[in-house]
């Protein structure tokens, strides 16, 4: 079953292209990894799916619905997508536990010590119950890149955006955030995911995007884009990484 | 430890010590100048103080009563004008538009022309239900200093990264439900210093009511002085004002320290 539908989005920014005839579906349980250069796109196509953006022409449909239909509630749509910044992005006057239960108290009219036990339950299971009552600056980078993942999973979301989640980490950190990832990819989160990670790539994708200028240039599995890739930019690029 | 407490000790008694050496020298300075005798009885009589402080002190109560209704009243809709000039989508730029003039006539416009004309031109409508002059010139104080909050607000509102913006619409929270749970609450911490100080002015324009008619501590001390031919009366009036300011002022002084303190600590990270 297709969970999201891009059909032949195209987004430009004051005349520059950003996003440039790319379609895109992903299947329920999928795994889409977009791998690319700072500025192909990765970023402005994971927010106009989320209706932080809207599209210039093309369709974004979630289970079927589209829902770059001006008339579709975007406060709606939104509440069954998760997303996930490179900068976190956590609320700064908020407890952590506070930050998760936001969205099930305010929008989901959840009651109150429900959402609390809920994320307290989801928070233990990436071992960060007993940072419940502290506010985001007394955490690592980890820690609060794991809080944002709680907070974006606690809406039980059908989709769930990452948008360069590791690239604001300290390497050391990198792995507690990658291995959660990981974690929901066993339990049959459908997830689109841009990153400079390859490694990670490599292991979490059902398939690999490879997005330039706008475009996607090539896609396939893993082993097929990064053991053999067809386009001598793909190949370019694979090589610039490597290098790093 | 014991270093440093003796060093401690030393600078206090030095900080003392230099002090007094000058309160000192001031004192002789103004005592023993050729005019002090005189200055000494129109400035600082003691019976007129003592006549005079009971109708100071009733009209410093009205400055108080009127100083929190218009800290309230201008905060409110001082806030409610910083939303209306923030919201982006198309469809309000007349709220937009109103919301922006708003506050450039009444920051341009002298607060007490706008007494006058508010106080003053109000009651000529002859329309049911006028309040008193009090009323009216509460509501002129509070538009006015409506205008000047709204626009540290709307500093506040801005400083607010639009990353703060998407974490919570991306949740599903609307735009009412974003500013008032994500953004308004930090804006408003972050501009209390800039804020405070506004409050601390007003403590002071509030008095200009008595322009039309209400006597405030000011003009209770004038009525006394024009009576007694003795400025005493607003030395008195001055202190008390002073008095009445510290407080907020020190509150001021806490609130920056602390938020100055806070952005340290972030920048540190």
């Amino acid at each position: 079953m297709t969970v999201l539908s891009c059909v032949s989005v195209r987004k430009a920014f004051r005349g520059s292209v950003v996003l440039d005839d790319l379609s895109l579906d992903v299947d329920e349980h999928g795994v889409v990894v977009l791998i690319g250069a700072s500025g192909s796109g990765k970023s402005t196509l994971l927010r106009c799916i989320n209706l932080l953006e809207t599209v210039d022409d093309g369709t974004i449909c979630l289970d079927g619905e589209d829902i770059t239909d001006p008339r579709v509630n975007p406060d709606k749509v939104r509440q069954r997508i998760g997303i996930v910044f490179q900068a976190f992005n956590l609320f700064p006057h908020m407890t952590v536990v506070d930050n998760v239960t936001l969205a099930p108290r305010r929008v989901h009219g959840v009651q109150p010590h429900v959402a609390r036990e809920r994320a307290l339950a989801l928070l233990d299971r990436v071992g960060l119950a007993d940072k419940a009552g502290e506010y985001p600056d007394r955490l690592s980078g980890g820690q609060q890149q794991r809080v944002a993942i709680v907070r974006a999973l606690v809406n039980t979301p059908r989709l769930l955006l990452l948008d360069e989640v590791t690239s604001a980490l300290d390497p050391e950190l990198v792995g507690e955030v990658l291995d959660l990832i990981k974690d929901l990819k066993g339990q049959g989160m459908t997830m689109v995911i841009a990153t400079h990670e390859m490694s990670f790539a490599r292991q979490v994708a059902d398939r690999v995007c490879f997005l330039d200028h706008g475009r996607i240039l090539e896609s396939g599995s893993p082993e097929q884009l990064f053991g053999d890739p067809r386009e001598p930019r793909t190949q370019q690029f694979l090589k610039r990484i490597s290098r790093v | 430890m014991a270093f440093r407490r003796r060093q401690t000790v030393r600078s206090v008694l030095v900080a003392a010590a230099s002090t007094f050496v000058v309160g000192i020298v001031f004192y002789l300075v103004i005592t023993s100048s050729p005019g002090w005798q005189e200055v000494r009885s129109t400035f600082l009589d003691w019976h007129v103080a003592r006549s005079s402080v009971r109708p100071i002190l009733k009209g410093l109560w009205l400055n108080f009563r009127l100083l929190v209704f218009c800290a309230v009243g201008a905060v409110a809709l001082g806030l409610f004008i910083a939303t209306l000039r923030t919201l982006r989508p198309a469809v309000y730029f007349p709220l937009r538009a109103l919301a922006t003039s708003y506050t450039y006539i009444f920051r341009g416009a002298p607060l007490i022309i706008v007494i006058y004309v508010v106080a003053l031109g109000a009651p000529g409508l002859r329309l049911q239900g006028t309040p008193s002059t009090l009323v009216l010139g509460g509501i002129a104080l509070v538009i006015t200093y409506a205008g000047y909050i709204a626009e540290v607000f709307r500093a506040g509102i801005e400083s607010i990264h639009p990353s703060q913006w998407a974490a919570s619409r991306s949740l599903g929270l609307t735009y009412r439900q974003t500013l008032r749970h994500i953004v308004l609450p930090q804006a408003v911490r972050r501009v209390a210093p800039p804020l405070l100080n506004d409050l601390v002015a007003l403590q002071k324009d509030v008095g200009l009511i008595s322009l039309v008619g209400p006597v405030d501590a000011i003009r209770a001390a004038q009525i006394n002085v024009s009576e007694t031919y003795n400025f005493t009366p607003y030395i008195l009036a001055g202190a008390f004002f002073v008095l009445l300011a510290i407080p907020l002022i020190a509150v001021t002084d806490w609130v920056t320290l602390r938020a100055a303190r806070r952005q340290n600590a972030e920048a540190g990270r």
